[in-house]
């Protein structure tokens, strides 16, 4: 039975989307002032759960009971007037419009009933984001925010309609290390003045840190709710996958043989035209995994780009396997063997109407066997994808399921299937697990390493220092389109973290 | 290729779901969605239509029967080949329509799965005629079967350059293609005035009328029903029908096809996957004029044998793709039927009316005011959807009632 500081029940909810069921007869509960962390891996259920609570889905069966009346919400809007506030993981923003007027959108504060009155506007978000400890400029437009800001402009959002039910999707997966401390701070203080936070997440060092109970699920059904006291890392990850899941790498030391990819004097320019890599040169053995470490937007995407063929560039000059490229092309860089795990795989790595099968062939599709002379082999294609469903563990569809119908893990891992089917010599792999879960990031690392041991160039680039530092045998940091140091991958966090904020030298020439 | 791993655990196995399921139901629901929505599109379509029609003081739904005789559909209720009689000659000249349709609805929708929207099949179609006259009525020495083929290939070949100038100017300059398709349709119906105009190169025997010479009987298509001197149905039909199966072919069976849904659904993946958008929006467009072209060439050498100034400036056929292509969502099957569907309106709201309840001028219009609104609705499919979820919550609503949720 409901303790009296239940502020919210959900009871046997149940949702079936075609082919899956998402959520099966899932209970939840939250307690006023308490963070309730809901874990579990990408395609688990959880954010079609907190759909549900949130009005944008309906349930198929279950129950949702808030401060003891049952309710049935038809949109987000009863869920709101329900006290039930939501940070997406992508923000809903408009740009150019400022703090206030985003976080008063809809629920102004008017002057004679028709003009908004934006002073009283800019006031009301001062107060609030005084009161709850939200640093934040309201006359600011969001385009000049940083990623952690905008997510407070959400929270402010939320606030602002009077939530003191407040669920946080994925809420650190776009921050830095840093902005995710801050936002832990603001979390301890919307506990103090009593709201309830609900925390999805599948990182498990987080939700041990800031949970106070943790509720797992698993391919739709809830498997525990635990306090985070008692709970461990390995015990979550268990809960998590079913099984025992290895949190570190292991891995031989390396045996480079040949540069298969060297890069020297690499200039590239970004979409305004200016330079974003400048000068940059390295090279990556057959057998080594190389790292590129830096914060976000100190020219990764346009190196990655400039490897890759896809943006053309300004200067420099790149060898596969010795092979010198005058004009890179994408066709021509996936010819001579670059595989390419993009950053985004929504946006780039796939085509989410496309079947899995015909994913599989985004490079391939115009030579044998996906085709002759033309002519496509639908039933060739669904064969491969097959096999490659099977052999990289990808879930939640066969082959002729479209790729947008799959959970981020199972995307990614369908792109790491492709890249790593077609025998590449080098691999680029861009935030290859970026929002993924453990079990999938235990899967990819794992798989990563085994490719390297095949004898092929891995280039990693990615954001996540503990990946970085995990996996590469070399780490290179990219500063302000510069490389700026090298490392062994025994360097500590503060050395490498002082480097990508530009305090290091590069040391010994490689 | 790679060894197998082991995985940690195994895949679960995946299939449709279960019959009997909600999962299923739901699937077929879906399914059904596809076609639910074009359906309700086109209902809507002709209530609103049948409204314009009661507000002008006259019976829609006599008008609707008319149409529907006069289009020759109620051949289903008796059968015959003998187009002396109303219903078999009516749908003779509907299919006439509707083979036209079919090719300028392709047009739009092969543009369309590449991510362009080709307004320019009307200037393309007129690219398409103008070719087949001129080749129909020079060359009059050769084989009967070459100079056919000659004009279908010319001037498909013309359309097809004809678009290919607006994929090229997007690929180059990135000039909208909306932009460009119709500014080459005024190109096109400006030139094509000037040609049949008079003292133009391709003015007939009669320099008092602004009409082109007819094409040489060498050039015309068979006639498989119906009398030619009573403008029969031409072999084209199966041109037209045979491109539908081209169209599915080529965007679902070859790499080319493969590459236009790519660069349509998402040129950025495309792009990393090797696939040249810019090549694609060229050869796209090129291939949608293609379509529009071929029909141009048929109807010229199919029933039509000469054009005129005045034909040039108030032909629609092109313009009425559009709509064929948006009510049939882009696919083979749905072009077919909605080409089909505006064919009878276009010819049952032009020669029907038997009854006499509407004036003929009006019943005209009806076309346009069903094509138009068949635009605006399917651009809000949306809508539909709002509509109907909205009785849905009244219904609910009124059933029971909700508990308020607590402030």
């Amino acid at each position: 039975m409901a303790e009296a500081d239940t502020i919210l029940e959900l009871r046997g909810i149940t949702k079936v989307f075609p082919g899956i069921v998402a959520d099966d007869h899932v209970d939840f509960d939250l307690r006023r002032g308490e963070v309730h962390a809901l874990l579990g891996e990408n395609g688990a259920g959880k954010s079609t759960l907190m759909n549900i609570l949130y009005g944008l889905y309906r349930p198929d069966d279950g129950e949702i009971v808030v401060r003891g009346q049952p309710v049935t919400f038809h949109s987000a809007k009863d869920a709101i007037a329900a006290g039930i506030g939501m940070v997406h993981q992508h923000f809903m923003l408009i740009p150019v419009m400022t703090v206030a007027e985003n976080i008063v959108l809809g629920l102004e504060p008017t002057r004679d009933r028709v003009f908004i009155d934006e002073k009283r506007a800019a006031e009301r978000v001062r107060d609030l984001s005084r009161a709850f400890g939200l640093a934040l400029d309201p006359n600011q437009r969001i385009e000049k925010l940083t990623v952690g800001q905008q997510q407070r402009v959400e929270i402010l959002k939320a606030l602002y309609r009077k939530a003191d039910i407040l669920i946080l999707d994925e809420p650190t997966a776009v921050l830095t290390p840093q902005e995710a401390k801050e936002l832990f701070g603001i979390i301890e203080t919307l506990k103090r003045e009593g709201t309830s936070i609900i925390f999805i997440s599948h990182k498990l060092g987080e939700v041990l840190e800031i949970a106070d109970r943790i509720t797992v699920l698993r391919r739709g059904k809830r498997i525990d709710s635990v306090p985070a006291a008692g709970a461990t890392e390995p015990s979550l990850a268990r809960m998590m996958v079913g099984r025992d899941v290895l949190l570190r790498v292991e891995k031989k030391s390396p045996s480079p043989g040949d540069p298969l990819l060297q890069v020297e004097g690499l200039e590239v320019l970004d979409d305004r035209q200016l330079p974003a890599v400048r000068g940059v040169s390295f090279e990556v053995r057959a057998g080594e995994i190389v790292g590129i470490a830096g914060v976000d937007g100190n020219g990764q995407s346009e190196l990655i780009d400039g490897i890759t063929g896809l943006r053309r560039p300004a200067g420099g000059t790149i060898r596969v396997a010795g092979r010198e490229v005058a004009h890179s092309t994408p066709r021509l860089m996936l010819d001579l063997g670059v595989g390419h795990i993009p950053e985004d795989r929504q946006r780039r790595g796939l085509v989410l109407e496309f079947s899995i099968a015909e994913n599989v062939a985004l490079h391939d599709y115009a030579k044998e066997p996906d085709s002759k002379w033309g002519w496509l082999f639908p039933g060739r294609l669904v064969e491969r994808a097959r096999r490659l469903i099977s052999e990289f563990d990808v879930r939640g569809g066969g082959p002729h399921t479209p790729a947008g119908a799959l959970s981020g893990g199972n995307q990614q891992k369908l792109v790491a299937a492709r890249e790593v089917a077609r025998d590449p010599k080098v691999l680029v792999a861009a935030q290859p697990t970026r929002g993924l879960d453990v079990g999938a990031i235990e899967y990819l690392h794992r798989r990563l390493v085994e490719e390297r041991d095949k004898g092929r160039a891995i280039l990693l680039i990615s954001l996540e220092l503990d990946e970085v530092l995990s996996l590469s045998d070399r780490i290179l940091v990219l500063y302000e389109g510069e490389i700026v140091a090298e490392f062994d991958p025994s360097v500590s966090e503060e050395e490498l973290g002082l480097a990508m904020l530009g305090g290091g030298r590069r040391e010994a020439a490689a | 290729m790679t060894e197998p791993v082991a995985p940690g655990t195994p895949p679960e196995p995946v299939s449709a779901a279960p019959p009997g399921t909600v999962a299923a139901a739901l699937a077929i629901w879906q399914r059904a969605g596809g076609l639910a929505v074009p359906i309700a599109t086109a209902v809507l379509a002709f209530i609103v239509a049948g409204l314009v029609v009661a507000a002008t003081g006259h019976d829609p739904l006599t008008a609707y029967k008319d149409i529907f005789e006069g289009a020759g559909y109620n051949w289903i209720f008796h059968p015959s080949t003998d187009t002396a009689a109303a219903a078999p000659y009516n749908l003779s000249q509907t299919l006439l329509q509707t083979t036209t349709l079919i090719l300028t609805g392709l047009a739009v929708a092969f543009a369309f799965r590449c991510g362009m929207f080709n307004i320019g099949g009307q200037g393309q179609y007129i690219v398409g005629l103008v070719v087949a006259n001129w080749i129909g009525i020079s060359f009059i020495h050769l084989d009967s079967f070459l100079h056919v083929v000659l004009c279908i290939v010319l001037a498909t070949l013309a359309g097809a350059v004809w678009a290919g100038i607006a994929g090229f100017l997007k690929a180059t300059a990135g000039a909208h293609e909306v932009i460009s398709t119709i500014m080459l349709n005024w190109i096109a119906i400006w030139g094509a005035s000037y040609l049949f105009g008079d003292n133009g190169p391709l003015q007939g025997p009669n320099p008092a009328v602004p009409v082109s010479g007819d094409v040489v009987p060498g050039a015309q298509l068979p006639v498989f029903w119906g009398d030619q001197g009573f403008q029969g149905l031409h072999v084209g039909l199966f041109l037209a029908l045979a491109a539908l199966v081209v169209y599915w072919l080529v965007l679902n069976r070859t790499t080319v096809g493969y590459e236009v849904r790519a660069v349509g659904y998402n040129p950025d993946a495309a792009a990393y996957g090797g696939i040249s958008v810019r090549k694609n929006f060229v050869r796209a467009m090129a291939i949608s004029g293609a379509f529009a072209g071929l029909a141009g060439a048929l109807d010229m050498i199919g029933y039509l044998y000469h054009f005129g100034v005045l034909d040039v400036q108030s032909n629609q056929i092109g313009f009425l793709g559009i709509a064929v292509a948006l009510l049939g969502r882009n696919t083979a099957v749905g072009t077919g039927v909605a080409a089909f569907l505006f064919g009878g309106l276009l010819y049952g709201t032009n020669q029907g009316l038997t009854s006499g309840v509407i004036p003929t001028a009006l019943a005209q219009n009806v076309t346009y005011l069903i094509q138009g609104l068949v635009v605006l609705f399917v651009g809000a499919d949306v809508l539909i959807l709002y509509v109907w979820n909205a009785r849905k919550k009244v219904r609910r609503a009124r059933a029971a009632t909700t508990p308020e949720p607590a402030a």
